[in-house]
Order: C-alpha cells, then structure tokens, then sequence
C-alpha cells in the first residue's frame, strides 16, 4: 500500500532584543549561569511583571512579514503546569487572542536542499499555512549529570515567538526548505539571529502517516531535540519510515513524543501522551491587553523590510536575471547589499551588467570565498573596484577572461581593477588596423579552417577567432576581432 | 469539578477526609459562582481585565541584575553557579 505523510511544525525563535520579556534582565547568550537574573524572571512573588514593546514589534512584523492577520485585541495568558525549568510554575504565554493569525511561508525552489531542486514539487511555489504567531516567556536551561540536574534561569523570561503551521508539509524537503525560508525572512529582518545550533530556533514536528488518498489522519508522533534544518530533514524522513514500517508490518502508531538521536540517525521514545495535559490558560492579570490598531500595526507596516522572496523577484523584474541567480543573491541580507553596491557602482546597461555582477559572485567570488575560508566581511574587493571592473568589460576595455584575471588579484590584493590592468599590461585591442593584422595571420597560417568556413562550418570561424586572439596574447577585443576576420573571409 | 483532580494539579496532597471535606466547600462555592451562567451576555465583549486600559509597555532597555550570589540565596543546592536539583528525568 502506498502511504503518505502529514506534517506540522512548531517552531520557537528567540527575539532578537537587548533585554527579557516582561523585566530589564540583559537577554543574552552564553553568559555566567544565573547572572541574568531579577525577582520577576525568577518568579518571586509580588513582582510585576511589563512586557518588552521591542519584542512586541518584532513580533507584530514577523506576521506582516508571512502575511498574517495581526488581531486588534490581543493579551496574555497563563499556561500552567509544573517543570523546574519554569520557576513561577506558569509561563506567561497567549492562549486565544495570539497577535498573529493565518499567513503562509511560500517554498521557493533554491530554499529545497540541492538535491531534491528537480523534483517538481520545488517548482511548485507550495505555500504552507500557518495558523498562529504568539509571544510567549523562554524557560530556563536545564543540564543533565550523572544523578543531579543543574538550572541556569539566564534564558528563563527572555523573548519567545511560537510559530505554527498547518499540517501542509506532506515530506522531509518541504519541511527543509520551510525552516529555511523561515531562518532567511527572520535572519534578514534582524528579528531573531535564527541560528539552529545556537538554539534561536527550535522545532518540534508533528509526523502522522496514512494510506494514500485517505481523509482522516493516522495517529501522530511529535519529534524533538532537532539542531540544524538538515537534522530536522533527516529526523523527518526517519519517522515517516518507521511509521509506514510499523503500520505495514501489522503495528500500531501510539500518541508519543520522541527524541531524535542525530549521531544515531534514530528517533526514541520520550513519553507518551495517555492524557492531555490541562494548563489551565487564564489571562494573566498582571498585564493588560494590547491592541495593535492604535499605530504599532500602521508603524510597523511603514518599517517592513523587504523579504528576501520580494528581493529575488525584484532581482528578476529589474535586471532580468534568472531564478538561480536571484535566488542565491537574495539569500543573504549581506551578500544582497554587496551586489546592490557592486550595480550602483558599475556603468553600462543595467541588466548586461547585473548579469555580469551575478557571474562574478556567483561563479568566481563564493568560490573565492569559500576557498579562502572568509566571509563577505572579510572580502578586499571594494564594491567601488568590482563595479569598475565589470564597467571596463562592459566598455570592451579588457575582455572578460582578462577580467576573470584582474579579480582572482582583486581578490588577494585588495587593489583597483586599473592598477592591475596597467601592471599586468591588460590593454584590449580594439583598433580595427591592428585586430586586421592579427586577423591576417590567422587566416593564413590556417588554411584548412579557412576552407572550412567557405564551405559553410561556422564553427570554423571560432577557431580562426581563437587563433587570433592568441596571437593578440589574448588582447584583442573578441567581438570586433570576429568580425574583422569575417570581413575579410567574405572580402 | 472532582477535588483529588485539582490537587493533583496544585500537586497538594490531601487524605481521604479533606478530599471529602473540601469536595462539599468545592462545590458550593463553584455553585455560588456559577449563578454568574445565567446572565444575558449576548452583544457584551469578553473582555480580560476590568479597566480599559491597554498597551502598557516598558522600552527595551537593560537594567542591573541581582548579584549572581542573591539570586542564588534561595537554592538548597548550587554548583557552578547552577541551581542543583534532583534528576529530571525526561
């Protein structure tokens, strides 16, 4: 029987704030344990606590962003239950008036892992819904010893948005390329440094499988303890197998969480869920709602930045480049800037040279990069030179070879395009009396190519070219030399 | 509303005489309160909080914290600056 999968997701990201939620404690990562702390976080009585208005934008924005309605009237709820990782034995979370609902995170094809980029189901700009954002207070970070537990409240009370989609994720790489997308739009927006392994962004996936064609769902397993969106792809495809196996082999599927082992390749059984927890929710009458219509909706809509998926199209509206390059341009804030900044600087036809920017990122600079084990930030070429640069190509100064030269140079050194041209004595040839000469030697030290081509093989005029610009020691100028060269075969 | 249920929750431990005891206080004052269910509410907002009163936010601002020593005072246990417990076991 064939089966397929149904997936959710549940995704926290820490907010990107200087201080906690609902008190001045500094909201920071890898600190001292418990030297974040104050009355309010640790949950003494009598505090009041006052939520953070930067988290809240922040919050507000996330949901502008993925297109969510934000509610008017939202509050804060209590969710109680006892862990030690909770001091006040609630966490001050949003219940049924969250500030986002509804929205969707649109699968771009470059956001599938490269591996599965052909399969068509990347081509098919799938939106996944999501049915709420909330704000809610991160608990402490717990670690596990031999026979005690340790509790560092640093964490506790800091920022937390909740994420939740709509069970639309039907495989692993739909899973892959939704956190993806997700990490980029956050990342970009400066609203949570998203990073997975750093644990900004946690997520629990809610697996469930069913024959094919089948309404109702199968009984489903939430996985957790995933640290990398690869992980979660790999987790993900672990357990649509060992369910369909089990359910195969006779088996039933219990409601249960499990934990994925990445070292193991295994997800394990955590606890399973025989009653459903009862957290009580109540509004927390320590804070008064919030309504989002009294300017935060109309400001933050003012401050919305462009997403990287409005970039990329910009990218392919503009300057007509293809999907790929627009997509990998676009998936970086930083690397977007560096482009931009390349274009403003080089002259000639915007679309010719945007192509010719996107070539030298994409083909050479990455490379370079990567090689070289830098960042953008550690890169020499000032965007001032690389803009010179693809100018002088463009202006048929130096030919696009001599110009892959100059930037390996660029590159190392740091220097303008026109000192390397001038030391390396990278002058293109463009004056017809010279290009003929070189033109002329070709042609007779070429007979054969040349009979060739009065036969009617073009191709024979691209070696004849080919001669001739290395005859030229690679100076001439490509277009005009082919053309010189068939004035004079046609002469 | 069963009484052995809610202090479960509140994990309070009560013998077998309380949870008697406090089933009958239980229900009366859930009843007593419960007088409430046959208002007309219909075209009346729910609304959380009696003053309306909304959008009270503080700046993102960073402010001093308790000496790691303070926040620690409270801790039958500590090392390393952590709160030590018995094991929680997931």
């Amino acid at each position: 029987m064939e089966y397929e999968a149904v997936i959710g997701l549940e995704v926290h990201v820490q907010v990107k704030t200087h201080s906690k939620m609902f008190c001045g404690c500094k909201n920071e990562f890898g600190a001292p344990p418990n030297t974040h702390t104050c009355p309010v976080c640790l949950g003494m009585p009598g505090v009041l606590p006052t939520p953070n208005l930067e988290a809240v934008k922040k919050t507000v924005l996330t949901g502008l962003m993925l297109g969510c309605e934000i509610n008017r009237i939202c509050k804060f709820d209590r969710k109680s239950y006892f862990y030690p990782d909770m001091p006040k034995n609630y966490q001050i979370s949003q219940y049924d008036q969250p500030l986002c609902l509804d929205g969707g995170v649109v699968l771009g094809k470059y956001a599938f892992p490269k591996d599965a980029q052909k399969d068509p189901i990347a081509s098919a700009k799938k939106n996944v819904r999501l049915i709420r954002i909330h704000l809610e207070e991160d608990v402490a970070k717990s670690f596990h010893f031999e026979t005690t537990s340790g509790i560092d409240f640093n964490r506790a009370g800091t920022p937390l948005m909740e994420i939740v989609t709509q069970a639309d994720i039907a495989s692993p790489e739909e899973a892959f390329a939704f956190l993806s997308t997700l990490q980029q739009t956050l990342s970009q927006a400066r609203i949570s440094d998203a990073d997975m392994e750093k644990g900004q962004l946690r997520c629990d996936c809610n697996i469930s499988v069913r024959p094919k064609g089948q309404l109702e769902f199968g009984t489903k397993c939430e996985i957790k303890n995933m640290n990398s969106i690869s992980g979660v792809r790999r987790a993900v495809a672990y357990e649509i197998t060992r369910q369909i196996q089990t359910i195969s082999n006779g088996g039933k599927i219990s409601q249960e969480t499990r934990r994925w082992d990445d070292a193991a390749g295994q997800t394990y059984l955590m606890r399973t869920k025989e009653q459903a927890h009862d957290y009580r929710y109540f509004p927390d009458p320590d804070l008064m709602p919030m309504r989002t219509d009294l300017g935060l909706v109309e400001s933050m809509k003012q401050q919305m930045p462009e997403t990287p998926s409005m970039r990329e199209e910009r990218y392919m509206r503009d300057y007509a480049l293809n999907d790929y390059d627009a997509s990998v341009l676009s998936s970086d804030i930083d690397l977007s800037h560096y482009f931009e900044g390349v274009l403003n600087a080089a002259q000639g036809d915007r679309q010719k040279v945007a192509k010719a920017i996107a070539n030298f990122i994409i083909n050479d600079l990455l490379g370079l990069l990567g090689g070289a084990d830098q960042t953008l930030a550690d890169c020499k070429i000032m965007p001032e030179h690389f803009g010179g640069l693809v100018s002088c190509v463009d202006a048929g100064k130096i030919s696009s070879k001599q110009a892959k030269e100059v930037f390996v140079e660029m590159f190392a050194t740091g220097k303008e395009p026109s000192t390397i041209i001038q030391e390396k004595g990278m002058v293109q040839i463009s004056d017809e009396g010279a290009l003929e000469s070189f033109a002329k030697q070709a042609i007779e030290a070429n007979p054969k190519s040349v009979d060739d081509y009065r036969a009617g093989k073009m191709a024979a005029l691209n070696a004849l070219k080919g001669q001739a610009i290395k005859l030229s020691k690679g100076k001439a100028n490509p277009q005009l030399i082919g053309e010189v060269l068939e004035k004079l075969l046609n002469a | 509303m069963d009484v052995s249920y809610v202090a479960h929750l509140a994990r309070l431990a009560l013998s077998q005489d309380e949870i008697t005891r406090f089933q009958s206080q239980l229900s009366g004052v859930l009843e007593h309160v419960g007088q409430m269910q046959k208002l007309d509410v219909e075209g009346i907002e729910p609304t959380a909080h009696a003053s309306p009163v909304y959008n009270v936010f503080r700046e993102d601002v960073e402010l001093p914290s308790l000496p790691v020593e303070d926040a620690l005072k409270n801790a039958p246990q500590q090392a390393n600056n952590l709160i030590i417990m018995p094991k929680i076991v997931e």
